[in-house]
Parts: structure tokens; sequence; C-alpha cells
């Protein structure tokens, strides 16, 4: 339904795109004992992962090759090698998660020769798995890595087995925080069934204290959890990026999947919710009945304040398709949509048009909304059009809490409600006011 | 200025930078040669470091040659604040795509300029290349010139692929841009014997804005900030001060070197942080100025403002005295923060000595003490490791390092980048004992040592 605009101009003023490798590393980091490694530059690690740390506030392991001038023209072999060996003697992971950059992707590194003939010299390094991705920067964006990431991580890692008629596998996209899946995790819990999460960030960037002050993740899915995919009866897809992922399963595995694009709407959960009673064959527990009626009174509560609203958007595609509809369910109606990169989803959006761009495009065609939502560099932008803005998407990096938020599930979804709902509020009194 | 490897190397081995003045010349110039280590932690690149001395510079535009990693990941987050021009703020990229690689991206980069030119009336472009447009080859020089002819402004080419070194060559580069291109190209309206330039200081979290009403109360110019809160024009005016104040910092050493040899600006290296420093700063340009009545000036001024900071520091030394801090921050500022924690009455047990010439290492044994512990280089379980050992109270170190500390539920204080609170000049001194107060005695450090009274419990007493 939505034309795609891609605006003819050479410079891109105030990104909103982040780079793959970036992705990947997110994606990575919702692994156990992990430490994901970029083949390319210091710069590009440091960036990462200052990034990384500014949204979680998070001590986040990240590594680099360190690719100098000269070894650029030599070839990047020696330098992954040893990045290899200095982690395994010095952070000793139980995964590496290496992905290329622009760099050296613009240089042309044949990373499965390299990282065949690695193996082949340190015989040591056969049971340390090592999963790459190929993550040039000068393509995609960040939620084509984390997608890109995932498929890696299972078309490598799992090994076929019996089918446990209880276990499903849980693809979560880029657009789900850690807070999200913890949710998502806990409805699944609740139907009694066992679910394999690929990444589980609920359990490493969901900001929490322990004893561990290693200098890979002290948590999400383990080695052993990811070998034992290939038993799940099912698998439940958040996220239309996640599909190439859950392809790859069914190629593989013979593992049927269903794509929730999203977890943010009363149509989008209810249907979650039964699918979780189809598979389990158990009935739907008492408090989600509670639950429902509650995000229903609260969605009468605030619909006045929703309604007619003109709310631009500046997020992912992933995130954007489920806000698009959560605004829509509440008859908001969409000024803008902004994205970073091409995805099966936006021709499908139901808006005029989706402009795959930067925040200067977004800048001109948000002025005049009742409402911003996008990262933290949107806030200069509300300031600049007087427009209150709700933070989501990535980077956060000046509000608190964002490894715990949840905006999925009728809980979540009735959290979004207030939030928006106050903003809205707040503006119409203050507007009332003069 | 073309980046060749001639240039690199004379960069490295800066003359004025004691990095490089080894014991009988033996062993290589550390901090800038530094590179990272495959699997290591790591530092930021050249290109971020060329980006940290120059986007302080608040009315130009900063673009940025290359894929979306580099901006994409890093634009709007540097701590420089600024008084007039939001500019420097924004994020400019020339996005590269696959198909410029292939095909090159001189095209681009030149509409690019243009455009920035033509939508935001900068009073000057700094283009920045990046690894991958190195690696391609892209003619960075040649480009900016002609788009500069162009667009009627000065584009200023930034050769400064990341892969070429650490942070601190970058801030080199950085520095060799405007020497080649904006210094001495502009003369200022009039000029009077009191004129200096500010080099190295970057006015994170505002800290300028503590220093400069000093000088201004001692009838000192500040003709040029090079580059915190800096103007383009001011910059270009800079040959004409009669003196380069260098502060905290050798990043941009070559500049106040070859001012020297192409303008005869002599340069003083100064710190701004705690009292000591701060006084010293101030007599050292007044007496290399030379001006009877300015000294005197200076000396009335520390008088006032040491008596004044007396009675606000006076509750803060009280609550501070004896607190044993582990310091982790590279360069003087090791040095200058200790003098201003032992100002405080408190005690640094041990510093980190990364990035410090033999001067700074000197300067550090002597405030430290005997038991003070020097830090050559530190990891996370290192950093942790010596505050066990210590008995330490805090650590004081850059943002990087936060979740170490508070992970260990260690108190922290940033001291970097990133920080949010001006530490320079007298009112930075009251500024830096409350934030050291503030973390350390802030009531949840027993709260989040405390285990959970259940967990404690010996077996068999839990209540069924
Ligand atoms: S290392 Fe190179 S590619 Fe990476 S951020 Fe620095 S300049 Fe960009």
């Amino acid at each position: 339904m939505a034309t795609i605009a891609t605006r003819r101009k050479s410079v891109a003023v105030n990104p909103l795109k982040q780079s793959q490798p970036l992705g990947s590393a997110l994606a990575f980091l919702g692994l156990k004992g992990m430490m994901p490694l970029f083949h390319g530059s210091q710069g590009c690690t440091a960036f990462a992962k200052v990034m990384l740390v500014r949204h979680f506030r998070e001590a986040i392991p990240l590594s680099t090759t360190a690719m100098t001038e000269v070894s650029t023209v030599l070839g990047g072999e020696d330098n992954v090698e040893q990045a290899i060996l200095t982690l395994v003697e010095k952070s000793k992971p139980e995964i590496i998660g290496l992905c290329t950059t622009g760099l050296t992707e613009t240089r042309g590194d044949d990373m499965q020769g390299i990282l065949q003939s690695i193996r082949k010299r340190h015989p040591e390094l056969y049971d340390l798995p090592i999963v790459f991705v190929s993550t040039p920067d000068f393509k995609g964006a960040l939620q084509d890595g984390f997608a890109a990431t995932v498929e890696s991580i299972v078309k490598e890692l799992p090994r076929p087995g019996e089918t446990r008629p209880n276990q499903i596998t849980l693809l979560v996209s880029s657009a789900f925080a850690p807070g999200d899946v913890q949710a998502i995790k806990e409805m699944i819990a609740d139907f009694g069934l066992t679910a394999i999460v690929v990444p589980d960030l609920s359990l490493s960037m969901d900001g929490h204290l322990d004893d561990n002050s290693g200098s890979v993740t002290s948590g999400g899915t383990t080695l052993a959890e990811l070998r034992e995919i290939g038993s799940s009866v099912y698998a439940l897809v958040l996220g239309e990026s996640m599909r190439g992922a859950a392809e790859a399963l069914q190629k593989q595995f013979g593992i049927p999947y269903e794509v929730f694009p999203s977890l943010s709407n009363l149509d989008a959960i209810d249907s979650f919710i039964e699918g979780l009673a189809d598979l389990s064959g158990l009935p739907v527990p008492e408090k989600y009945y509670r639950q429902r009626a509650q995000v229903q009174d609260a969605m009468l509560d605030t619909h006045f304040f929703f309604g007619r609203k003109q709310v631009s958007l500046a997020l992912e595609p992933d995130l954007l398709w489920s806000t698009v509809h959560f605004l829509q369910s509440m008859g908001s109606e969409i000024q803008a949509a902004v994205t970073t990169t091409k995805s099966p989803l936006l021709e499908a959006l139901p808006v005029e048009s989706v402009t795959i761009g930067d925040l200067e495009d977004f800048e001109q065609l948000a002025a005049g909304s009742d409402l911003l939502i996008g990262n933290s560099h949107v806030a200069s932008i509300s300031r600049r059009l007087n427009t209150p803005l709700y933070r989501m998407g990535f980077p956060i990096f000046d509000r608190l809490g964002n490894g715990q938020r949840s905006t999925v599930g009728y809980r979540g979804m009735m959290q979004l409600l207030f939030d928006l709902g106050n903003l809205f509020l707040e503006q119409e009194e203050s507007h009332a006011k003069h | 200025m073309k980046l060749t490897q001639g240039k690199i190397n004379e960069l490295l081995s800066e003359s004025a930078c004691e990095h490089n003045h080894k014991k009988e010349g033996k062993g290589k110039n550390k901090s800038c040669t530094q590179v990272a280590q495959p699997g290591a932690a790591q530092g930021g690149c050249a290109f971020d470091g060329a980006m940290i001395a120059l986007v302080p510079i608040t009315d130009a535009a900063h673009l940025v040659h290359g894929p979306i990693a580099c901006a994409g990941n890093s634009w709007g987050s540097r701590g420089s604040q600024s008084s007039g021009s939001m500019l420097y703020k924004m994020g400019f990229t020339t996005d590269l795509s696959e198909n410029d690689i292939i095909f090159g991206g001189e095209k681009k980069l030149y509409k690019a300029i243009l455009e920035v030119k033509e939508r935001y009336s900068p009073a000057a472009v700094f283009v920045y290349s990046t690894c991958v447009t190195a690696l391609i080859g892209d003619d960075l020089d040649a480009v900016c010139q002609k788009a500069s002819e162009k667009a009627g402004v000065p584009v200023v080419p930034v050769n400064s692929p990341g892969f070429i070194g650490s942070k601190n060559l970058g801030n080199r580069v950085g520095g060799e841009s405007l020497l080649e291109y904006v210094v001495g190209s502009q003369e200022p309206e009039y000029t009077t014997p009191y004129d200096i330039n500010l080099i190295g200081e970057y006015n994170i979290a505002g800290e300028l804005w503590g220093v400069l009403p000093l000088f201004e109360k001692l009838g000192i110019r500040v003709l040029a900030q090079i580059t915190g809160d800096g103007r383009y024009r001011d910059i270009a005016c800079s040959h004409r001060a009669k003196l380069n104040v260098m502060i905290c910092s050798k990043a941009l050493i070559n500049m106040a070197r070859k001012m020297e040899e192409r303008y005869g600006i002599p340069y003083v290296e100064e710190s701004f942080y705690g009292v000591a420093d701060m006084n010293r700063c101030l007599r050292n340009i007044a007496a290399k100025i030379g001006d009877r009545n300015l000294q005197e000036r200076v000396e009335i001024l520390i008088a006032e403002e040491t008596a004044k900071l007396d009675e606000a520091l006076a509750p803060y030394r009280a609550r501070l005295k004896g607190k044993r801090v582990v310091l982790y921050t590279g360069g003087v500022k090791s040095w200058s923060i200790i003098s201003a924690a032992k100002d405080l009455g408190m005690e640094v047990c041990a510093t980190s000595t990364k990035k410090s010439t033999e001067e700074d290492k000197a300067r550090i044994k002597e405030l430290l003490g005997k038991d003070g512990i020097m830090l050559e280089k530190g990891n996370a379980q290192e950093l942790l490791r010596v505050i066990a050992q210590t008995r330490a109270d805090m650590l004081i170190a850059g943002g990087r390092n936060q979740y170490t500390a508070l992970k260990a539920k260690i108190p922290f204080l940033d001291i970097n980048q990133e920080r949010h609170h001006p530490y320079a000049g007298y009112v930075g001194m009251v500024e830096m004992a409350r934030e050291l107060d503030e973390a350390l005695h802030s009531p949840v450090w027993a709260q989040v040592r405390k285990p959970a009274p259940w967990a404690t419990a010996e077996p068999g007493l839990a209540i069924d």
C-alpha cells in the first residue's frame, strides 16, 4: 500500500541508520559466554562498544582484529588468527561471533577460507564454535546485521535431534528489547512450553548484578541450548526480519514456523496467545483474561487522547511496523514514517508513503505533528519542532532503564498506552492553559 | 595535505613530544605508534581522534566520507559544548553504498560538500576520510579544493582513515589540517599585547566557561580557542597571538611547535585541574607575556580565588580526607588529577601511566609517593585487582570503565570525554569535590553490597 521513497541526495544528514556490525554484535550479546569480534580497524569496534554501553549502561564485551594499513594491504588472516588465539587465552569465550566491516568487505577477505586454514593450524580450537557473519557497513542497517547473525547462528550451531513435543524455538528480532524478551518468555512458560530463545537478551542485557566480572557475556542462550534447537517442534518468529532464520531452520530440520510481526496491539497479542494455546493444547490461563480486560479498559480510557493525533516515526522496519499498527489501532494517524533499510514489510505498511532516509528528511516530514517517535537523536528535532518525543529504537542514551522496558503483550501494550497517553494529555493541558 | 607515510612518520615522531625522548634514544615512542592488538580491548581510531580534535569548532560542518559505520555510530556523541552555533552537532556523511565503493566516491563527495554548503551555510566544511575511502583511493584533497572553489567556502581535507593508528595520532592529523589550511588564512581586526590561543582544550561539559572569566578579569584576550567552543575565523586568525597555551594534552603539540616555528609564537603547557595547577597556569602565562602589571593582577586574583575556594571546599575536605582512590586515565591528566585529589586530602593509591610521557611519569612518581602503584596497562580484571589490593574506596576513570567499577560495587567518577560536569578551574574544583563526595557517600553502596538475608541463613533455619 505504501509507496517507498528514497531521497536523492549525496549527503546523509543526522543519520538514523546504524551499521550492520553493530546489529550483529547486539544479536551475539544474547548468547552466553559470547565474545563478538569485528574484523576491521579498531575504531569500528570502539564506536559500537560506546553506543551499546550508552544504551544499556552495561559492560559490553566486544573485540577487534585491529587491522592496520599494512595488514589491510597484505590481508587480514594473521590478525584474525591472532585475535582468536588471544581471546581464547584471555577471555575464554564459549562462542566467538566474527563479523566483517566495511574495510574488510571492501578488501574482499575470503573469510571462510581464512577460518578453515586457522582451524587447520590450531586443532585446539576444534571445540570452539566461531560463528561467522558477513556484515558490510556499506549495505543494510542494524536490523539487517542482527537478522543475518541470527541466521548464521541457527545455520551453524543446532544439531538434529529427536523432536520434543514441548520445546519450541523463539526467534526474536532487533525490534524487541531485553524486557520484551523477558515478557514473552513468561507468556510461553505460562503455557507449559520450553522455549529456546535466539538471541536471549533478557539474560544478558537486562541490567542485573551478579558476581561475574568476566569479559564475556554472563547470560544468554547457552551453547547447549543452541545445539538442541533441532529438536523443537515449532518456531515462533518475532519480527519479519527473522523470516530468513526461520526458513533456514525449516529447511534443515523441518521445523514449521509462524511469523508475528508485532506483539503490541490487541489483535496481534490475541493471536499470539491463541497460538500458544494451540501449540500447548492447554487452555489460556486465567491471568490473561484479566490482563486483556485491563488493556481493553486502558484503551477506552486513553483513546480520547490518541484519536486523530498525527504521529511521525523514525524507526527500523520491524519496529516501525509494530508501532504504526499500535497507533492506528488506537485511532491515531501517521504523518511521517522514516526508516533505515529495505524490508518486505514496508510496501504492506498501511500508510501513504515510507521514506528510507535520515533525520533531516524526518525533520522536514514531521513538522506539525503531535508526537515524534524515534531514538535519542530525535531529541534535538523534538526541541526544534516543539513537539514531544517518545523514545524508541536504538540508541537511547538519554533515558534510563532500556534493559527493562517492555512494550509487548497485554501488559507491555498497556504501559505503552499510558506512556503515550500521558504525553498527549500533558500536551493538551499545556495548550488549554493558553 | 596528502597523508603520505612520511607525513605520518613525522606526526608519530613529533619532536616536541616527550614520548619521543626515551632514554638514549632507545625504545619506540609509545603513545602515538601504539597499535591495538588483535583480540585485545581497543580504543578509538585515528578518524575518531581527528573528529575529537576538530568537531569542537562549532560553526563548521563536519562531513564524514565513508560508509555509515564511522559517522552513523558516532555523530552527536562528543561532549564538547558550544556557546553559539550548533552546526557541529549535526552528523554529515556521504553514507557510501556498495556502488559508490565499486565506482569510487569522489563524485558523491563533491556533491555532498555543495549540498551541505547550500543547505547549512557553514563557516567551513571539514571533510574526513575513513578506512574505506582511503582504501578505494578517493582523492580527498583534489575534491575538497574543487568543491571549495565552487562553493566559495573553505573546505578542509582531513586525511584520517582509522587504520593509520590510534586516537592520539588522529588528534595530530586534525592539528595538521588546521596548520595546513586554516591557521594564518585570515587576519584579525585588531590585536593586543595580551592575545593568547588555547590549544587542546575541547570544552567538554563546558569546562572552558569556568576558566575564561579568569582571563577576562586579568585582561588577557583569548584570540582563538583551538578547538573547544571554537570559531573557524578565530582559528584562521590565531597566528597573530602572542602566546600559545597548551592545555592538559600533548594531542595538539604539533600545532604549538609549528606555530612557534612559523610565526614565532612561544608556547607553554598548562593544566586547568586543581588549585596548584590553575595557579601555576595563570602565573606562567603572565610571566611569558612579561608584563609586571599583569603579574601583580594575577597574584591578587589567585589570592582572592583561593580564599573563596578554601571556604567552599572546607566541608568537602572534611568528608574526603584520607579516602583512597585509584585513578585510571591517560596522559597529563594522570598527574593533574592526582594533584587535584591531593588538594582535597585524598590519597591516590594507584594511577595509570598509559599515554604518559617520561616527564609526566616523573611528576606522577613524585606526587604518588613510594607506595603508589603505576599501572602500565590495564584491563577490567587488572583494575579490579588493584582496587582490591590497595583497598581503594573508589575508582576515577573514563566512562569506559564505569561498569567495571559499578558491577563490582565500587564508587566511580567519570573523568573523561563523556562526563557531564566541568572540573576545570577554581569553580571546577568545587564541582569535583561535590561529585566525589556524592559518589563516595551515596547510601546505595551499603544496600547493593548487602546479600539477601535469606541467602545467608543457614540451611534448616529457613521458614517452611
Ligand atoms: S576504523 Fe576506519 S572504518 Fe572503523 S570507524 Fe574508524 S575510520 Fe571508520
